[in-house]
């Protein structure tokens, strides 16, 4: 498991290579450059600002440059956020992305997972049937509908909630972001959930079990769950990105300060280093998140042994 | 040396006291007339007076010197003052200076400061700390690429291209209140460009101390109204009610809250639910429904601005083809653009330079034609071009990617497929791309364009179409245009300097490198309570001369 575990992440650093050399480049063959703005600078002007910034360098100089400031924690300056360096506003952006999305997530999981095991033990019924079409619905309406609709029903015309902003992180506030973010994965997780404990129930242990006369709730808490999660657990990882790039709208909508407004800002204002800094950040959020969920894999599935 | 200017103490202090004579048991002023609070009218203020603003995207910075876009300025205006000020209407009044006298020669401006102005920290605010803003303001080492405000400056220029240094510049502290500025010409609106972001003064012990992080809630210290107090990048930008300020007392507002939303939806979706008091704008796919719905909180009024199609006269089919232009020009019909397609209350264009101070606008000569006797012309020119129903002329218009602007290049396409029979084809592209296409001057034939003044003169439209200016993306190379805006540069008298911008732009509507299409108007949704707003045609506001209403 220790050695698993060692050549998973060594095998990461090239990975994240391979992101960080790609992510640079293409972020400089975009066309438009972080100093084009309508009132065109002088050339003195514009000459002064490239040097400052480096970008006067030849590229591979500015990828070493950037390289060495990475392992010192160091994602250099916002060009757009004059005011802040890149690494003040990942740490500022993320424990808002990260409360949002973890949140998002653990509804997702807590509702989708009820919902789903409740639709199984009741296969065909009317709550199956009711179920099964909500969620139809939470697949098909797409988030940038859902939010704006949330926000003219809870914040508009019933004055329930905050239509947009942190507040003083108040929990309020979090409310319809959350539920706009995490209504798919309820969707989508309490149909995985459905399917697969339908086939777990049918299966000779739970047969078993029911047959030594142990209770229903039992025999799907003790019994058909943990099998009956794998896909969920599989999912987590896809739910996770999804969830992120859920994020980059979500947080536009609600006017929420996370990472995923900068990544879209940081793109349109071809504001290199915030585009990287994010990149990167979200590269290493995935590849750990990826291999956790692989090590929870071997924990449900005794028949998963890494060597 | 002599006195032309008229002293502005003795005026002002007679609108302080007529301003305290209206408001009573403490009421506010409302800037230029006093307002009448707390009688029986029913205008009492609230007790709270705290404001919540849309203010459009995230700002790049509160460092005055370097920001370039409008939602930061709106910030600065509240934290510093320059100075000269401005009333809720636009007009020019004393700011940090309480006086200035300018020399016969128009090129040396001597300004008295305030002897009680104070930085947030009680510090006294000096000439010194206007002379070093300044200097930072034409270093090129401060990054600031809107150094050419400072241009009428002497030796401004050469110390932003790096030939002299800063400490060059024409500015020097005659005493601790006394700041007197030399020109290199004599500039007629000098005193406009002093309420710009880039003549701010600046604490220099604190900027030395916190070096660029001086501008950190915290470590800023301001002498406008308000102080910087909390700043969270995305979600908002706090100020509170500066007590050292001069003028604190007749400061009503404690706290203003400033949002940044991109979203324009999102924006007025938190001002239907109640927690901004104010919009930056308002999306325009709604504009019907707001004007139906929330129209009595709606306010549009002229803003300095230009929205037009340029012509890139460098490359075929427009270069040396006036006629062509004209005739593309004079088959707009922009009634029809302004109210059927536009319809937020844009005024048509004829002519280039907006509405500004001091400045008679000038309009193509069909501009008083009928549409009909208009395009009855354009088809005349555009057959004298050497085109026809056979031979039509084949073009491309480039615009960046925006329903207003989709909708407008549609609209002016099929209005040539109509008129003249001309075939179009349209490409947008995303912003940053379509400056740099723009800008190039390769792929464009027609290009979408606007510009905003940066200041209240028409110099600040005339000289974008100079055949050195970085924003002339037509490539418009005029001998006569250049002479002309020269001369006026040097031209003292503000009659004769108006008449030689005036025949400029004449030159430049008869040479037609552009097709102006309609002045831009500011939009906002404002409630009821916010007192003290008045429109004015620069759009900027100054918070101090706010309040809130009872509500």
């Amino acid at each position: 498991m220790l050695r698993y575990s060692l050549r998973r992440l060594l095998g990461a650093i090239p990975t994240l290579l391979i992101l960080i050399a790609v992510a640079f480049v293409m972020i400089r063959l975009a066309p438009g450059g972080p100093f084009d703005s309508e009132r065109q600078p002088s050339p003195e002007i514009e000459a002064n600002l490239r040097a400052a910034y480096h970008l006067d360098e030849p590229l591979y100089q500015q990828f070493g440059r950037y390289l060495g400031g990475l392992l010192r924690f160091d994602f250099g300056p916002s060009f757009q956020y004059q005011d802040y360096s890149v690494t003040e506003l990942i740490t500022a952006g993320f424990p808002v992305s990260l409360t949002l999305g973890g949140t998002a997530i653990l509804v997702a999981l807590l509702v989708g997972v009820a919902a789903g095991c409740l639709a199984a033990l009741r296969q065909n019924g009317a709550v199956d049937h009711g179920v099964m079409a909500v969620s139809m619905t939470g697949i098909s309406i797409p988030n940038f509908v859902m939010a704006p609709l949330l926000v003219l029903v809870f914040a508009i015309h019933l004055r329930w909630l905050p239509a947009g902003g942190l507040g003083q992180g108040s929990l309020r506030n979090l409310v319809l972001p959350v539920i706009a973010l995490a209504l798919p994965q309820i969707a989508y997780l309490s149909r995985l959930t459905r399917g697969s404990m339908i086939e777990v129930l049918r299966s000779n242990f739970v047969r078993t079990a029911r047959a030594q006369g142990l209770p229903t709730w039992k025999v799907i808490v003790k019994h058909a769950l943990k099998p009956a999660l794998l896909p969920v657990v599989s999912y987590l990882g896809p739910a996770t990105a999804h969830v992120i790039t859920g994020s980059v709208v979500i947080e536009q909508i609600f006017s929420v300060p996370g990472l995923g407004r900068f990544f879209v800002t940081g793109a349109l204002n071809r504001d290199y280093t915030l585009v990287m800094g994010v990149v990167v950040f979200y590269g290493v959020l995935i590849i750990t998140l990826n291999f956790l969920v692989d090590l929870a894999y071997a924990w449900l599935d005794p028949k998963v042994k890494y060597r | 040396m002599t006195r032309t200017n008229a002293r502005f103490g003795g005026l002002l202090s007679l609108a302080a006291m007529l301003a305290l004579a209206g408001c009573g048991g403490g009421g506010a002023e409302g800037g230029g007339a006093a307002v009448q609070v707390g009688g029986p009218s029913g205008t009492e203020l609230a007790e709270h007076q705290v404001l919540h603003l849309g203010n459009g995207s995230e700002i790049q910075t509160l460092d005055p010197h370097r920001g370039e876009e409008l939602q930061g300025s709106n910030i600065q205006r509240d934290l510093y003052e320059g100075l000269v000020n401005e009333a809720p209407n636009g007009e020019l009044v004393p700011g940090a200076a309480e006086s200035w006298d300018v020399s016969a020669d128009g090129k040396r401006y001597t300004f008295h400061l305030r002897e009680n102005a104070r930085w947030s920290n009680g510090d006294p605010v000096t000439a010194h700390d206007f002379v070093f803003g300044l200097r930072r303001g034409a270093d090129p080492k401060t990054l600031t690429i809107y150094s050419f405000i400072l241009t009428p400056i002497k030796n401004a220029d050469e110390i932003t291209a790096g030939k002299l240094p800063p400490t060059e510049l024409g500015v020097r502290a005659v005493d601790d209140h006394t700041l007197e500025i030399e020109l290199a010409n004599a500039t007629p609106y000098f005193l406009g460009l002093l309420t710009h972001s880039m003549t701010y003064p600046l604490h220099q012990p604190s900027y030395e101390q916190h070096g660029d992080l001086f501008v950190r809630p915290g470590n800023l210290v301001s002498n406008g109204a308000f102080v910087l107090e909390e700043q969270v990048v995305q979600s908002h930008i706090k100020v509170v009610r500066n007590p050292h300020y001069w003028d604190a007392d007749n400061v009503r507002l404690t706290e203003i809250w400033f949002y940044p939303t991109e979203d324009l939806s999102a924006e007025l979706q938190r001002y239907r639910a109640g927690e901004l008091d104010y919009t930056y704008d308002i999306p325009t796919a709604r504009f019907d429904w707001i004007s139906e719905n929330l129209g009595s909180e709606l306010k549009i009024s002229p803003w300095v601005g230009s929205y037009y199609f340029g012509f890139n006269v460098t490359r075929p089919p427009f270069k040396d083809s006036p006629k062509l232009r004209r005739a593309l020009s004079l088959a707009v019909d922009r009634e029809i653009l302004t109210k059927d397609v536009l319809g937020a209350g844009e005024r048509a264009a004829f002519g280039w330079v907006p509405p500004v101070r001091n400045y008679t606008g000038q309009n193509m000569v069909e501009a008083s034609w009928t549409q009909a006797e208009r395009e009855a012309e354009a088809k005349r020119l555009y057959a004298e071009a050497g085109y026809s129903e056979k031979n039509p002329l084949r073009t491309t218009i480039y615009y960046n990617t925006n329903e207003d602007h989709r909708r407008i290049s549609v609209t002016l396409a099929s209005m040539w497929k109509e008129t003249l029979g001309a075939e179009v084809e349209l490409f947008n592209q995303e912003w940053k791309v379509f400056l740099d296409t723009r800008n190039e001057k390769i792929d464009t034939q027609i290009f979408r364009s606007g510009w905003i003044g940066d200041y209240n003169d028409a110099f600040s439209f005339a000289e974008l179409f100079r055949s050195t200016a970085g924003q002339n993306d037509a490539g418009y190379a005029s001998p006569e245009y250049d002479r002309l805006l020269a001369a006026s540069q040097s031209e003292l008298d503000p009659a004769k300097r108006a008449a030689l911008l005036e025949e400029a732009e004449r030159v430049l509507l008869a040479d037609m490198p552009l097709i102006p299409l309609y002045y831009y108007v500011s939009q906002h949704l404002v409630k009821p309570w916010v007192g003290g707003w008045e429109p004015n045609i620069m759009d900027r506001y100054h918070h101090k001369d706010w309040y809130v209403l009872k509500h």
